[in-house]
């Protein structure tokens, strides 16, 4: 289990102080000046040596993010983006960062910016989080007020921080949708290329990182790289913060060590599955877009990027959705097709009309009101979405269906048997009289 | 996607109130010139504020023509974005319920089955008597928290049926109940109490960090900004500094990793009372690593690149030179290092003690493993 002290959020359930003084008693702020003197690019190869990978979804080394913005600032400046626009069905990490330990994203910030010469970023923050908002935005008027951003600050660097927030569109944490709606426009992805390190917000050359993947830059910088990589297993290392939320005894949000097994997360942080490990009928580890993995391969497990691949799902967020044996499982995943079905911006035809097409055909056949063809109807419908669309909304949305087909095809199958018969036995005894 | 229309009954017209055209200047002044247009998210959804929870025509029609934008750009925003409520809520409370799939598995339903009896069969209907009015939203990023509902600026957590009914009962009679979880928890954390975090002294954190910043006056920051500029002007001396010293502190080459009495508490007293007759508190420095080879500082836990770097152009290569260090030289380095607090915190020293001695710490093992490092340490 990870120690206490290679913990880097260190107020995650906000029973400390979350204003400056707070943050800086736990270390925030400490030495800023001093890391900002090791140079962009020491800063960007630090980040590149420790292993960070993007922590909002994809999982893209965040050291070699930063590295593609242009060495040099051209005509128009350079902008750090941060995606605060948390709403992926599970994921409630980032929500515990901005109100609880605004600062430690605050330096974050501007070490990031430092790092790929951006004098002004903005976080782009969901609409609903209201609170989170009103909470950030106190933190940096107390970051602008002791001078430690802003013009004139006692780093030497100017940097200006803005808080921007949407209002309910899911897609606007796909990054070009997010840069589009901080333009004032409808978020509806971009083509890429060109990639918004070349071609980002207004034009400029831009990064959008997830809010957790800059917070804990700033420790890695002070740690050293080799810390953060002595965590977790090679090519997923350091820390995480996983949500375990659904069928558990105690949900809950915590850190823990990349690659942890997942059951020893669930048992010693959430209590455990709801009426024992062998109740598990399924877990979804890293958000609704990530296929489901049964229970079968649940049992060793580990919580990281790679070994999630070789069961065919993935880490995503890191939000474990725990299942036990009473879920409606084609519900579940039914209710998740809902979702991108609501949240599809329109502007891709397979994803626009395939989202819904997934959701009512699997609807029905939670009921048993299908025909067993359609199964694999469905299955190609899924192929046919995937990959067609410019952003990965569509993707997103064909894998947890292809995960529910490929593991519980089955119970399926039941449902439309079950069905079936009863309208058989209907009709005969109708028949009958 | 969603089909989202403006209502048929609208009122003649809308303009911000001062206090709110003052604020949405400030708004536009965030962004560069000429792209006032990124403003109009933030300065619709004060519009909807302003007319109590909903946004109507002339509202975006109004803020359009702040914006300098086309009318039909900002209707696209007002319909593209489902927060904007295209039609009047409920006057005391706009229930939204989060029906997702963490939030299904959790027990959404039956809030839902709530809302239904107690406001309207639909959603984005009022309640006869248009206090109140619900919908069902999409993930609300709660989901460790479930079921929940959003009301207002504020989410109600870890939900029963009866918790909603007290809490829509409270909202009837004018009251706001108070927010987050509605069960014994700390938010996010699990219920009964955090099963991490237990083990840091938040309290010592404060006052190291209380004595840093009295110690530093008149104010927190610019003594923070003092501190690191001496760190770094004074690291040419300290070389200088390191170079005279070495003779006094190099052991013959090649032993320290062979004797371990060395880096024990005998000869780390010695060193100490001699590097504070040299140097009052400095602890003493050598010119090169003996024998040309350094020993890796970043073993120890809480020492990265910069800090080797820092603590190499003090002279100090070896674990048993920081192993020897006495109290004095600790502070003296901390205060040095500005990051005052840390080598007592993660223990230097003893960590020092350990690796000259040829061991090692958890931390180092899994820093030399580094492809696989030992999970069930416990520390």
């Amino acid at each position: 289990m990870l120690a206490d002290k290679d913990r880097i959020f260190r107020n995650l359930y906000g029973l400390h102080d979350w204003r400056l003084a707070g943050a800086r008693a736990r270390g925030a702020w400490d030495g800023t000046r001093a890391l900002l003197e090791m140079g962009h690019d020491a800063i960007v190869e630090e980040i590149k040596n420790s292993g960070l990978r993007g922590r909002g979804g994809a999982g893209f080394p965040t050291g070699l993010k930063w590295s593609f913005m242009p060495k040099e600032v051209g005509e128009r400046p350079h902008y750090l983006v941060i995606n605060a626009d948390e709403s992926e069905p599970g994921t409630c990490k980032d929500r515990e960062i901005m109100r609880h330990d605004p600062h430690i994203l605050i330096e974050g910030a501007l070490v990031a910016a430092f790092a790929m010469r951006a004098h002004t970023a903005y976080i782009y923050i969901r609409g609903e989080f209201i609170r989170e908002r009103e909470r950030l935005e106190a933190a940096i008027a107390e970051a602008y007020e002791a001078r430690l951003i802003g013009k004139n600050n006692i780093h030497g660097w100017d940097f200006d921080l803005h808080v921007h927030h949407g209002a309910g569109a899911y897609i606007c944490g796909e990054e070009t949708a997010l840069l589009e709606s901080l333009e004032g426009k409808k978020g509806q992805p971009r083509l890429k290329p060109p990639f918004p390190a070349n071609c980002g917000l207004y034009g400029a050359p831009t990064t959008v990182n997830n809010v957790e993947s800059i917070a804990v830059a700033p420790e890695i910088l002070r740690r050293g790289a080799a810390w953060f990589a002595s965590l977790g297993r090679p090519n997923n290392t350091g820390t995480k913060l996983f949500c375990i939320s659904g069928h558990v005894e105690r949900p809950c949000t915590v850190e823990e060590e990349m690659g942890i097994p997942l059951r020893e997360l669930l048992e010693r942080h959430a209590g455990g599955v709801r009426g024992g490990w062998d109740n598990l009928l399924a877990v979804i580890p890293g958000g609704s877009s990530v296929p489901l993995v049964p229970a079968a391969q649940c049992q060793d497990l580990t919580m990281d990027f790679d070994a999630l691949a070789k069961v065919k799902s993935g880490l995503g967020t890191a939000a474990v959705i725990v299942m036990d044996k009473s879920t409606d499982i084609v519900k579940a995943i039914a209710r998740l097709s809902y979702f991108y079905k609501h949240e599809s911006c329109g502007q891709c035809t397979p994803c626009r009309e395939g989202t819904g097409w997934m959701w009512r055909v699997l609807t029905r056949m939670a009921e048993g009101r299908a025909e067993r063809e359609e199964i694999d109807m469905l299955w190609d419908v899924t192929r046919q979405v995937e990959g067609h669309t410019i952003c990965a909304l569509g993707d997103a949305a064909a894998w947890p269906v292809q995960g529910l087909l490929r593991h519980f095809r089955s119970e399926i199958e039941a449902r439309i048997a079950a069905r079936q018969a009863e309208r058989g036995a209907r009709a005969s005894a109708e028949a009958a009289e | 996607m969603s089909v989202r229309r403006l209502d048929p009954n609208q009122p003649e017209s809308f303009a911000f109130t001062p206090e709110n055209a003052a604020w949405a200047e400030t708004v536009i002044a965030r962004y560069p010139e000429g792209r006032a247009r990124s403003a109009v998210i933030p300065l619709l959804w004060r519009a909807q504020e302003q007319a109590g929870g909903w946004l109507p025509e002339a509202a975006i029609r109004h803020v359009a023509d702040m914006l300098g934008m086309a009318p039909i750009r900002a209707l696209e925003i007002a319909t593209f974005y489902t927060m904007f409520q295209l039609s009047p809520v409920g006057e005391k409370a706009h229930v939204q319920v989060c029906g997702t799939t963490p939030c299904l598995l959790r027990g959404a339903e039956e809030l839902k089955a709530v809302c239904k009896r107690r406001i309207h069969e639909h959603p984005h209907r009022r309640s006869t008597d248009g206090a109140f009015s619900w919908e069902e939203v999409e993930c609300l990023g709660a989901c460790v928290n479930a079921p929940m509902v959003q009301i207002g600026a504020d989410t109600y957590e870890d939900l029963t049926p009866e918790r909603l009914e007290k809490i829509l009962d409270a909202f009837a009679r004018g009251e706001t109940p108070t927010p987050g979880p509605q069960v014994d928890r700390q938010f996010s954390a699990p219920a009964g109490g955090p099963t991490t975090l237990t083990e840091l002294d938040y309290e010592a954190m404060a006052r190291d960090y209380a004595a840093r910043a009295g110690e530093a006056a008149p104010s927190a920051p610019e003594a923070h900004a003092a501190t690191a500029g001496q760190a770094v002007a004074s690291l040419a001396e300290a070389s200088a500094a390191g170079a005279v010293a070495a003779a006094m502190a190099d052991p013959p080459a090649g032993e320290d990793a062979d004797e371990p009495a060395n880096a024990g508490e005998g000869a780390g007293e010695g060193e100490g009372e001699r590097a504070s007759e040299d140097e009052g508190t400095r602890p003493v420095g050598l010119a090169a690593p003996r024998d040309g080879k350094p020993d890796d500082l970043k073993k120890i836990s809480g020492i990265g690149p910069k800090l080797e770097g820092l603590l190499n152009e003090l002279g100090i290569y070896h674990y048993d030179q920081i192993a020897a260090w006495n109290d004095e030289n600790a502070a003296w380095v901390d205060n040095y290092l500005a990051f005052k607090g840390r080598i007592e915190r993660e223990d230097w020293i003893g960590q020092a003690k350990t690796l000259a001695a040829g061991g090692e710490t958890a931390f180092s093992a899994r820093y030399e493993g580094g492809e696989a490092p030992a999970k069930e340490e416990a520390e």
